[in-house]
């Protein structure tokens, strides 16, 4: 990706040009407007008011809420794919962060400002541990990390919602959620608006990735790994080590959204809320769209972030469902795909020990 | 909890959706193309399934349109990964978000409806009562009794007809294969659009078939199980069955629990807990024995 290397003004606007994720964004916005113009509608209009809807004054604020969630999840995910890891359980770390965040912010004896701490830790703990706990079945059971991680969201999905309609659901409620938190156990928010202290923690979460992965001796380790796994074993790299600790990492971050969640408006855990947005595979995209590169994966995310909050506009004012916008994301992911392999092709023609198409797979499956 | 035959005949309509979508995995698998995108192939095939059947009025109209378009779909996981080279795992989960969020988009502007599209005139597939077959093995959908002969087509083909042994070659060592003279890319392009097929009459089976409507994201994470099961059966048909036959019954038993006064949530759970505790199993046993997981290298 262009941000990888520093280089002058032009030459880094020649990568950005040739970047295969611009490309892919490009085709995905053509093939967006050959769906409105099936469905009757003008692409122009329909793309304007996206655009306003997410930048302008009105829509500025939701974007940068959504965005909290979205960049949270795709920091979140992309950790472990610099490695060459897939995370596909960000749903179910997300929903126990949440749900354990909303039980100490219930139930703890503190004040209220060091409740707020603890709740946002024990967050970030419990969805480390989940997210630790896939990468033992892949460790020790040799169950791959992509279903491992993916089939235990399923059944932490289900125990949140347990824990939310039943022990802790808020009395006389015939909703499915706890009681709202206790005054001040909440992350303040910046002036009238949506926006809380929580994107201020994402964006730490992003900025210590960002350092730790071009300045640290383990950020190399993990792009090593990602680039070439056998030389990353070769030159002394301990596998499922890494994997332990990235997955343990990534949990942590999804937890912490799922604790900023619970400790913004509403400000209590609603069974399927937190899921409900899609913000997980949003970030994912987001983190695939840019190859897990940190600068990267951060204007990814808010780009779909903006993507999302203008798609919203665009349904009010031109009646053109929202969910276009999940075509258009998940369409420049299919572009990107085939665009970046093409590359990978003709660097193998090259030379002559070219790597077989399957080594591709093993490198993103584990 | 009494076991009796209406439990394993929700059994084998649970099973049924899963063991299509398997079975065009497992062909995927054994050609050498790492298929993840089941899921979104199926939810094709049950959004199309339901569109086919409300403007034509017949069910099995509807069963062919959702064949077709899911094998349409695949095609872009067969262009992307075999003519492009990309890779097949970014293209899989790509084209899982893609139907979610392709069927929602259509679902509204088609049906102009938003969540969940039934309607009393929504022509289902009937069921079939077979003499003499008895309560657990009649009266399913003609897609149920299709899906076994799929498995013992599939089994007959893979390991008996030479399309069968070159598609295994292919996928065993392209190379080689090609040395001889088989066109790999033939071959891969033939069992991905095989997969195609088998999802769209999967997500047809549980749109048509096991209920008769439409609702955003209603495979629910059946596709990633067939993916599941394709491993835990060794990519074997038979394998594949009995991988997808415990996961009906898982379902079929939590859904009676639920009657019984469990909680929906640890209900809900079991399908996934049972198909990952199946998986620690068999991968335990083949580490021993050191064979490797079909679709793992790690």
């Amino acid at each position: 990706m262009a941000a990888d290397t520093p280089g002058t003004a032009g030459a880094i606007a020649v990568r950005v040009l040739r970047a295969p994720a611009l490309h892919s964004v490009v085709a995905a916005v053509l093939v967006g407007a050959l769906f409105l113009v099936g469905t009757g509608a003008d692409p122009i209009g329909a793309y304007g008011s996206v655009v306003s809807g997410a930048l302008g004054p009105d829509g500025i604020g939701s974007t940068l809420t959504t965005g909290t969630g979205i960049i949270g999840l795709a920091v979140a995910l992309a950790i472990p794919m610099r490695a060459g890891l897939l995370n596909l359980g960000g749903d179910g770390q997300l929903v126990l962060g949440g749900i354990a965040a909303a039980a100490t912010g219930l139930y703890s004896p503190l004040p209220a400002p060091l409740t707020v701490v603890a709740a946002l830790l024990a967050g970030m703990a419990a969805g480390a541990a989940y997210a630790a706990l896939a990468a033992v079945c892949q460790n020790r059971f040799g169950v791959p990390l992509l279903v491992s991680s993916l089939l235990l969201g399923y059944p932490a999905m289900s125990f949140a919602s347990y824990l939310a309609r039943f022990p802790l659901k808020e009395d006389g409620s015939s909703l499915p959620q706890t009681r709202r938190l206790p005054d001040g156990v909440e992350l303040p928010a910046f002036g009238s608006s949506t926006v809380t202290v929580g994107l201020l923690l994402v964006a730490v979460a992003a900025a210590v990735f960002m350092f730790a992965d071009a300045r640290t001796a383990t950020g190399y380790e993990i792009r090593m790994t990602g680039l070439n796994p056998r030389f990353a074993a070769y030159a002394g790299v301990d596998r499922p080590r890494l994997t332990l600790r990235l997955m343990a990492l990534s949990g942590a971050v999804a937890g912490l959204v799922g604790a900023i969640g619970v400790l913004s408006f509403p400000y209590r855990f609603i069974d399927g809320s937190l899921t409900a947005a899609g913000h997980t595979w949003t970030g994912l995209t987001a983190a695939l769209l840019a190859a897990a590169a940190p600068v990267g994966t951060v204007l990814a995310a808010l780009f779909f972030a903006a993507l999302e909050v203008g798609g919203l506009a665009m349904e009010r004012t031109t009646e053109v469902p929202r969910e276009l916008t999940q075509v258009l994301q998940a369409v420049v992911i299919v572009f990107l795909a085939a665009r970046l392999n093409l590359t990978w092709r003709r660097a193998g023609k090259k030379s002559a020990d070219a790597p077989e198409p399957t080594e591709t797979k093993e490198v993103s499956v584990r | 909890m009494s076991i009796d035959s209406a439990l394993f005949h929700s059994a084998l309509l649970a099973l049924t959706p899963i063991l299509l979508a398997a079975l065009g995995g497992a062909v995927c698998e054994r050609a050498g193309v790492f298929n993840i995108g089941l899921e979104g192939m199926m939810l094709i095939g049950c959004f199309s399934g339901v569109a086919g059947s409300w403007f034509t009025g017949s069910a099995w109209l509807g069963v062919v349109f959702a064949a077709l378009a899911s094998a349409a779909y695949s095609m872009v996981l067969a262009v992307g990964t075999i003519s492009l080279r990309g890779d097949a795992v970014v293209l899989g989960v790509a084209l899982n978000l893609l139907a979610v969020g392709l069927t929602g988009f259509l679902l509204r502007t088609v049906f102009g409806v938003q969540g969940t599209f039934s309607d009393p005139d929504l022509a289902g597939l009937d069921g079939i009562d077979i003499p003499f077959a008895g309560a657990v093995l009649s009266g399913h959908s003609a897609l149920v009794y299709l899906s076994w002969a799929a498995v013992a087509v599939a089994g007959v083909f893979l390991a008996r007809h030479p399309w069968g042994l070159r598609l295994r070659g292919v996928g065993e060592a392209p190379d080689a294969a090609a040395t001889l003279g088989v066109s790999p890319a033939k071959y891969q392009y033939a069992a991905v659009l095989t997969s195609g097929v088998l999802c769209g009459l999967a997500g047809a089976q549980l749109a048509l078939g096991n209920v008769t409507l439409f609702s955003e994201n209603m495979t629910a994470g059946r596709g990633w199980i067939a993916v599941v099961a394709v491993m835990l059966g060794r990519a074997l048909p038979l394998g594949v069955l009995l991988a997808g036959l415990l996961f009906g019954i898982a379902e079929a038993v939590g859904f009676r629990l639920q009657g019984l006064g469990m909680p929906q949530q640890a209900t809900d759970a079991a399908p996934y807990v049972v198909t990952l505790a199946a998986l620690f199993l068999s991968t335990a046993r083949r580490r021993r024995r050191k064979q490797p997981l079909v679709g793992a290298s790690s």
